[in-house]
């Protein structure tokens, strides 16, 4: 069976371990109490993990517009071909919409966001008392919409792999 | 920003009170407290914040004829720290930073204000006075700018601080690798005629 090329794959799976990596600092941060140099140091590391998914998210879009995708099985109904694409379709906008939501979010908090430390990053809008605690909201949903497309996503290739034997999981395995 | 009532006759009451103390030829300025701004810029993990102090009392005597006779000062109340989150607001408060149980205002009263040299008259002044912030006082030495802006005048300035000097940042928070030292207390003060 056809498989992604290389550039596929790579950038698949580092923005996988990205994503994963983000998900859980973001997670654990908002839980630790009060204001510590550790809560402070994850918030900028978590930032700068947003960014780098949104730079290699870009990146991939525009590898996946100039390579198509490799054909599913033919025995594979129609209806999972529409929903696999859709929920693909929904995973790109969501390697965009998570960071860019994260992005305005600290803006609005008053915290511009130096990658790495080192480069300041634009600052589209000024500090909003108003627009913070709703993109706070759009942030976190958008993230629990990730979570259960993930686990989706996840599902649907263990089936492919064990159930149906198909071959679709190893067109994107390392 | 909102202006409270007792906040209003707290300002009113004290430039009474230094209009009579003072024996200064230049009459205090009536501060515009809605149009003026104390605020302080810090930085993490080299991320510049800027955070306002909504609470606060200046007073200015200044007379650009007579500059040597001009004093000013500004009373902070440190709970009116504002960074942008209730849970930050209230950890600020702590021992560790501002201990504002014990050192509730931070002030700054200056000692001289001088005509900078080369400048056009009337516009740049170097300021030097004691900031005091929790319990810490400091000479602190910064440059003045003047402007008139319709009948007031208009007062900005930027103090360069090391918060470490201060004790702001006890215990872990010493280590300046997450909040740099250097602080910036940035001020625009709005006086009517």
């Amino acid at each position: 069976m056809e498989r992604y090329t290389k550039p596929a794959i790579l950038l698949h799976w580092l923005i996988a371990l990205l994503i994963i990596a983000a998900f859980s600092l973001g997670l654990t941060m908002v839980n630790i109490p009060g204001l510590t140099p550790t809560k402070l140091k994850y918030f900028s590391w978590h930032k700068w993990l947003g960014v780098t998914v949104l730079a290699l998210a870009c990146l991939r879009l525009l590898w996946r517009l100039t390579h198509a995708a490799p054909a599913y099985p033919a025995q594979m109904p129609r209806w999972q071909q529409s929903a696999a694409h859709a929920l693909h379709a929904l995973l790109y906008i969501l390697i965009f919409a998570i960071p860019i939501s994260g992005y305005f979010y600290s803006l609005a908090a008053g915290v511009p966001v130096v990658y790495l430390g080192l480069y300041p990053l634009p600052v589209f809008i000024d500090s909003s008392p108003e627009l913070k605690p709703v993109l706070k909201l759009v942030h976190y949903w958008l993230n629990m919409t990730l979570l259960a497309a993930f686990f989706l996503h996840v599902l649907a290739a263990l089936k492919h792999q064990f159930i149906d034997r198909d071959g679709v999981l190893k067109r994107i395995l390392p | 920003m909102i202006l409270r009532a007792p906040f209003v006759s707290a300002i009113v009451g004290s430039i009474a009170v230094f209009s009579l103390a003072s024996t200064a030829v230049a009459a205090p300025l009536k501060v515009d407290a809605g149009k003026s701004t104390v605020s302080a810029v810090f930085k993490q993990l080299n991320v510049p914040v800027e955070a306002k102090f909504k609470k606060f009392v200046a007073q200015i005597d200044f007379d650009s004829t007579k500059p040597d006779a001009a004093k000013a000062s500004v009373d902070i109340d440190i709970a009116s720290f504002d960074l942008g989150d209730a849970e930050y607001n209230k950890e600020v408060l702590k021992k560790d930073w501002f201990n504002a149980a014990q050192f509730p205002k931070a002030t700054f009263v200056s000692s001289a204000i001088k005509a900078s040299a080369g400048a056009l008259a009337g516009t740049k002044y170097d300021v030097t006075g004691k900031l005091t912030i929790k319990g810490k006082s400091v000479d602190v030495r910064f440059p003045l700018t003047v402007k008139k802006e319709g009948n007031g005048q208009t007062f900005d300035g930027a103090v360069p601080i090391k918060r470490l000097s201060f004790n702001i940042g006890e215990g872990e928070w010493k280590d300046t690798g997450m909040v740099a030292d250097e602080v910036t207390i940035k001020f625009h003060v709005v006086t009517a005629p």
